[in-house]
């Protein structure tokens, strides 16, 4: 009898070590996650657009129909990357996610105060190989450092109206995400602005 | 034998507990760093990376982005302020004001976060689109027959989830009570 209470209560106890692990373990094994359900409708290092959420549309869940909605799935393995949003009339905003979906960065039009939201993207590595003289013009470009090399970049603009929403595509179609492949030439566009 | 068997019996308990824990708490949520303001419930930790383990498994699972702290925050209401499950088939009142912020939406989703259809196409409410009262306050009809005023369709399904985004606030993290951000009553006034 008493053997059997020990049997029950280290069950219990192990139950509580397998369940504390298999939490922790379910972003990394899950294959249902937003990155793989966007993976094979969207492009890499490139935006893509959603589909507006209608209720025909099972893609992700708790998706805002009142929004236009775009993807950047990003790999920065090849370089970083230049982000170009231009702002829509009502509100737009752009969110940064790890490929285990940890949103580690998000911005709106008004703290971008432009009329374009311009931001690098890059690994960490990345930013720190940047020379010396580029942090100056840091206060330029907005460099953000994505915590891993893949990634996703959700780019959202309101349609405050429903009449409104072909007007909020249209400025997200105008944004764009792609490769710095002319590194030097980057560098030398903020300068020749001052 | 006898060793044998109960190492087996041990390692079975383990597995339905740990594995049954992890589905329950995947599946409900938990209330770990949850901010509950009248039948509302938000996450805010949910937008950055100080995000508990639980919340990580539950959007992973779902496959859902969650809406970032420099964005917005997602309040979510599944009963109203009685704790009555919100039922598609009866009358519900959503009334008041909400927390400052530059827009915000309100929309209805299934128990599983998918849009409902509808002969309207109406699916939610953006904070320009609704009719307001001269005080500036609002009341939207959630019922499953046409209303007057702001009527919210429910296709007539038994459980749902309302949501009120909240874009571009100061709402978040520090906020703690009902003073912070006034949050819109929910009131089911009538069943059929």
């Amino acid at each position: 009898m008493i053997r059997l209470l020990f049997t029950i209560i280290a069950g219990v106890l192990l139950g509580g070590v397998v369940h504390l692990v298999s939490v922790l373990a379910l972003p990394r094994i899950a294959t249902q996650d937003a990155h793989s359900r966007l993976t094979p409708m969207t492009k890499l290092n490139a935006v893509t657009q959603l589909r507006p959420a209608d209720p025909g549309n099972t893609l992700m869940p708790y998706l805002d129909p009142a929004f236009a909605i775009a993807v950047c799935r990003y790999d920065l393995s090849g370089g970083p990357i230049k982000l170009t949003v231009p702002v829509s009339q009502a509100y737009t905003s752009v969110s940064f996610y790890t490929r285990n979906e940890i949103a580690y960065y998000a911005i709106n039009d008004r703290s971008a105060g432009k009329k374009v939201i311009e931001l690098d993207l890059m690994t960490e590595a990345q930013h720190n190989d940047l020379p010396e003289d580029e942090e100056v013009t840091a206060a330029d470009r907005l460099i953000i450092d994505s915590p891993t090399t893949t990634g996703l970049i959700v780019l959202k603009a309101l349609a405050p109206e429903p009449g409104l929403m072909p007007q909020a595509q249209a400025s997200l179609a105008a944004s764009r995400c792609a490769l710095q492949t002319d590194q030097p030439a980057k560098a030398d566009a903020p300068r020749g602005k001052r | 034998m006898r060793l044998i068997l109960i190492t087996l019996l041990a390692l079975l308990i383990a597995t339905v507990v740990g594995l049954g824990a992890t589905w329950t708490t995947a599946t409900r949520g938990t209330e770990l760093g949850t901010l509950t303001i009248g039948a509302w419930t938000a996450r805010p930790k949910t937008g950055n990376s100080d995000i508990d383990p639980y919340s990580r498994a539950t959007i992973t699972r779902n496959g859902e982005l969650p809406i970032g702290t420099g964005d917005g925050i997602a309040f979510t209401a599944t009963t109203d302020d009685g704790k009555k499950p919100l039922d598609g088939r009866c009358d519900v009142v959503v009334s008041g004001v909400t927390p400052a912020a530059r827009f915000w939406t309100l929309t209805l989703y299934d128990s599983k976060g998918h849009l409902v259809a509808n002969s309207l196409q109406r699916y939610g409410f953006t904070s320009q689109e609704i009719v307001r009262g001269a005080d500036g306050m609002f009341e939207i009809r959630v019922a499953s027959r046409s209303r007057a005023g702001n009527w919210l369709p429910t296709g007539g399904i038994e459980r749902y989830a309302l949501m009120l985004r909240l874009y571009d606030t100061p709402v978040g993290i520090a906020t703690r009570t009902q003073r912070d951000a006034p949050m819109p009553a929910i009131t089911t006034v009538g069943c059929p």
